[in-house]
């Protein structure tokens, strides 16, 4: 499948003679709006979108623009497509689609799969591809039974007219000849069969018997493995090396230099892992052999004290705050954090005289063609990437650089032989591209009423896209994701007087979005103040959020998690609850957090999460996505850190970068508020909360404040 | 040259006695449905049976297989019979489903030494492999839930 724009009219033409069967390409109006560029507001851009396949023996084929990395979209996305195509679920089988003008997203303008956004920016374009097929092969039917459209139905893949049954299959290559209709009608909400339904995912079997192929599984003969021996410091270079050692080792095929470091390429994993042990380099570490983790800290907090570029304002603060009589001051630290996907990165490429085919798992298929053609003097379109399941993705597969997919590549030119870069769980670990360090240094000032008269929040920390090819979304100096949480806070409509500012050093380590992104920090920094706010105005957690929360959605969910929780019913002796709400990725999310403190050693005993994300298209796969969010936040809560010493980072593996584990997983409700107002996504959403539910239980167990993450054992000593 | 038997299969294969099981599983068989996560026995995504107990191929030397019975993921059952494999469907486990091949040949041991497990049994032998998606929830449940099919007859 090459990147080449389809028009419509070669798409039906071509899709009737290669299959056999039906290939649906259709036009509607998409955004034009692109990452790092302004809306092009007046444009209406008509591309050709999703398509599916019918065969004549009536099995369905859907390709998916977004990629399918746990969040659910091998299932959601069909359930879309089938909801209007009213075919059998049973007959669909589903695959990623290449690179390609139609399988760009709706709203940012390149292929992405990221942001929280796969079903709503789908939803509109997945149901008129079924709903434009369905058309085709109603009309197919209508000409082959001389009867008006009008006299028939469909049901689960068959066109049903009078006492004639005629399956889709059979209709493909007649429908494949129709010119698609301008117009679909969608179904009225009322008459889903599908979708709001719990459905099971289609990807379930595959993942259970070894068959799922995700990128490390890529294997073809005379494929070779590469390991890469990478700098130990951030941005140092290779001065010397000497592989003789290396190249002794049986199994070693060969040693190249490349930009990013010294390649071994071997018949397999273990030999390419013991000649990149044998290597001798002589690395020249650069600038930022210095650079560490605890001084990088005295610095932010420097940075703090000083006016930092306006990323939000109201009334007059620097007036406000004196006349304020009682203050909270607070400072908060996080960490870096690796997004240790399970699967660590790799890359498999083929380079063949003037072609390149490449197999990975990767949320940018699209900008990863456009790097490797690049490297290899090629056009993209000399480059097919194969896109394979993605073992985690978290946002470490969505580098604007495409750093592992820059790296084998380079491998594959500079040996001439076809490799699978595998990197080690320390190659990955160390990596780079971590969820940045951030400080935050807040004043509140109280009025009288105790509500806050005047704040001033100060956040500083590296952008995740200056350097980046996304740099143009930095507007007036601000990186939106650096403090998206804050400056967008709903609390802020009920305080006269406030002055976000950010600073955005600039540091040796590479960093990313890490699975929801700025709300990492924000929504812990905003929710334990507002926790501490309703302390100090003695006031219960929730009826003070009650009393300054204008917004609806917090509400909604405000209430029905701590209705379902019994936040007003007493807990059994020792356990305390927390409670945190927070708007993210256009999803509503509060939680509940019960915990215990036993001998120093915290234990999160249940999480209740109410989620308003619109309309739950799947339910089920919305409660495993907050599920997963949750388990995702409590790992940061209680272990994620990265730290760096002369240069280096010190973690390396699972035993000094933990993961939660099963034993320390609590029992997890989900309550969808299914609100029908504007759809989010549920892949981030339920990340946010969970820390600062667990921060404010733990207040309530010991009467301090945790203003650093993760936590340190004396966060759960008694005040 | 090294023989050991995998899914009741004999191979023949030129490797050092010292190579992990798991990379001669994977790069020299090409039986992918074993996951490298870690290689240092923290993760169990690469768990597999050797002789039917739960061992970590990727500190297992393939000269501890030698003449051994290994069973992988591709060997549990044929067709998705196994009741895990079942339960797992059910229960709608796998998100990303990396590591799910070593949830599997775990809980296989557990259900097979113990038909009842309760959750304390189950988290203490299931600790031991991670799930970066957090699933820990639902392998709980189609824990449970595969005791009962096995129950009902669902054993291989």
């Amino acid at each position: 499948m090459s990147s080449t724009t389809y028009s419509r009219r070669r798409f039906l033409q071509t899709g009737g003679t290669l299959t056999g069967g039906l290939l649906v390409s259709f036009f509607i109006p998409a955004s034009a709006k692109r990452l790092g560029e302004k809306a092009a507001s007046a444009d209406v851009l008509f591309v050709p979108n999703a398509y599916l396949s019918i065969t004549p023996d009536n099995n369905i084929k859907i390709l998916l623009s977004h990629v399918e990395m746990g969040q659910g979209v091998w299932t959601t996305l069909p359930m879309l497509m089938a909801e209007e195509l009213d075919c059998d679920w049973d007959k669909i089988s589903v695959e990623h689609a290449p690179p390609g003008e139609p399988y760009k997203h709706t709203a940012y303008g390149i292929q992405i799969t990221g942001g929280s956004t796969s079903t709503w920016s789908e939803f509109d374009r997945y149901r008129n591809a079924g709903a434009t097929a369905r058309a085709l092969l109603v009309q197919a039917a209508a000409q082959k039974l001389n009867v008006p459209v009008s006299a028939i139905k469909t049901e689960k893949g068959f066109v049903i007219a009078g006492d004639k049954r005629i399956s889709y299959g059979e209709l493909a290559e007649a429908a494949s000849k129709l010119p698609a209709p301008t117009n679909v009608t969608l179904k009225d909400k009322k008459d889903w069969q599908y979708l709001g339904k719990p459905m099971r995912r289609l990807d379930a079997k595959a993942k259970t018997n070894g068959a799922a192929k995700f990128g490390l599984d890529v294997y073809f003969p005379d494929m070779l493995i590469a390991v890469v021996a990478h700098s130990p410091v951030f941005g140092g270079t290779v001065k010397t090396f000497d592989a003789s050692a290396a190249k002794a080792v049986k199994g070693v095929r060969d040693v190249v230099k490349i930009p990013t470091g010294v390649a071994v390429i071997a018949d397999h994993f273990w030999a390419a892992k013991k000649g990149r042990d044998a290597l001798k380099i002589d690395w020249d570490p650069g600038a930022g052999k210095s650079f560490d983790t605890v001084s990088q800290f005295q610095e932010y907090k420097k940075l703090a004290g000083t006016k930092g570029t306006p990323a939000g304002k109201a009334g007059a603060v620097d007036e406000a705050m004196p006349k304020t009589t009682k203050k909270i001051q607070a400072e908060y630290i996080f960490p870096y954090l690796a997004h240790a996907t399970m699967e660590p990165m790799n890359c498999t490429v083929k380079v063949t005289g003037n072609t390149c085919e490449i197999w990975t798992g990767t949320q940018m298929p699209g900008l990863d063609q456009a790097a490797a053609a690049k490297i290899l003097g090629f056009k993209p379109e000399q480059v097919t990437l194969h896109t394979q399941f993605l073992g985690g993705g978290f946002g470490r597969r969505a580098t604007p650089g495409s750093d592992f997919v820059s790296e084998a590549v380079q491998v594959a030119k500079a040996s001439g032989k076809p490799i699978k870069l595998v990197w080690s769980r320390e190659d990955d670990m160390r990596g780079g591209y971590y969820r940045p360090a951030f400080l935050h240094q807040v004043t509140i000032g109280l009025g009288n009423d105790g509500l806050p008269a005047a704040w001033q929040h100060r956040i500083v920390g590296q952008s995740i896209v200056a350097g980046t090819p996304f740099e143009g979304m930095i507007k007036d100096g601000i990186d939106a994701t650096s403090v998206e949480g804050v400056n967008d806070s709903p609390y802020l409509e009920s305080i006269p007087n406030y002055s976000i500012e950010l600073h955005s050093p600039k540091t040796p380590v590479s960093v990313l979005w890490w699975r929801s992104v700025g709300h990492t920090h924000t929504a812990f920094v905003m929710e334990t103040l507002i926790d501490e706010l309703a302390t100090a105005a003695g006031k219960d957690p929730v009826a003070y959020r009650r009393s300054i929360l204008k917004s609806k959605r917090h509400l909604g969910v405000l209430e029905l998690a701590a209705e379902k929780a019994g936040w007003n019913n007493p807990l059994p002796a020792g356990q305390f609850r927390g409670i945190a709400v927070h708007e993210s990725f256009g999803s509503f999310v509060a939680q509940v957090a019960e915990i215990s403190i036993d001998k120093g050693q915290l234990k999160v005993h249940r999480v209740v999460c109410a989620v308003d994300c619109g309309t739950a298209i799947n339910p089920e796969g919305v409660r495993a996505q907050m599920e997963s969010g949750i388990i995702f936040g409590l790992t940061a809560v209680l272990y994620g850190e990265i730290t760096l010493e002369n240069g280096q980072v010190k973690q390396r593996n699972f035993h000094d970068y933990k993961i939660l584990r099963m034993n320390e997983a609590p029992l997890i409700e989900v309550h969808i508020l299914e609100s029908g107002e504007k759809m989010g996504g549920c892949g981030e959403p339920g990340t946010p909360p969970i820390a600062p539910a667990i921060a404010n239980a733990i207040f309530a167990a010991t009467g301090k404040r945790v203003r650093q993450l993760p936590l340190k054992p004396a966060d759960l000593k008694q005040a | 040259m090294i023989t050991l038997t995998v899914n009741d299969q004999s191979y023949t294969v030129d490797v050092e006695p010292t190579m992990p099981l798991l990379w001669v599983l994977r790069d020299v068989l090409h039986l992918t449905g074993t996951k490298y996560g870690c290689g240092m026995a923290q993760c169990g995504a690469c768990t597999v049976h050797l002789n039917g107990e739960a061992v970590r191929s990727c500190v297992t030397t393939v000269a501890r297989a030698v003449n051994q019975k290994v069973i992988t993921i591709e060997g549990l059952s044929s067709n998705n019979t196994h009741p895990l494999q079942r339960a797992w469907a059910e229960e709608d486990v796998p998100q990303c489903g990396y590591c799910q091949s070593g949830q599997i040949m775990s809980a296989a041991v557990l259900l097979r030494e113990n038909p009842n497990p309760t959750d304390q049994d189950i988290d203490d032998a299931m600790s031991g492999n991670i799930c970066r998606c957090g699933t820990y929830q639902r392998i709980r449940k189609a824990i449970h839930r595969a005791a009962s099919l096995q129950k009902e007859g669902g054993v291989q």
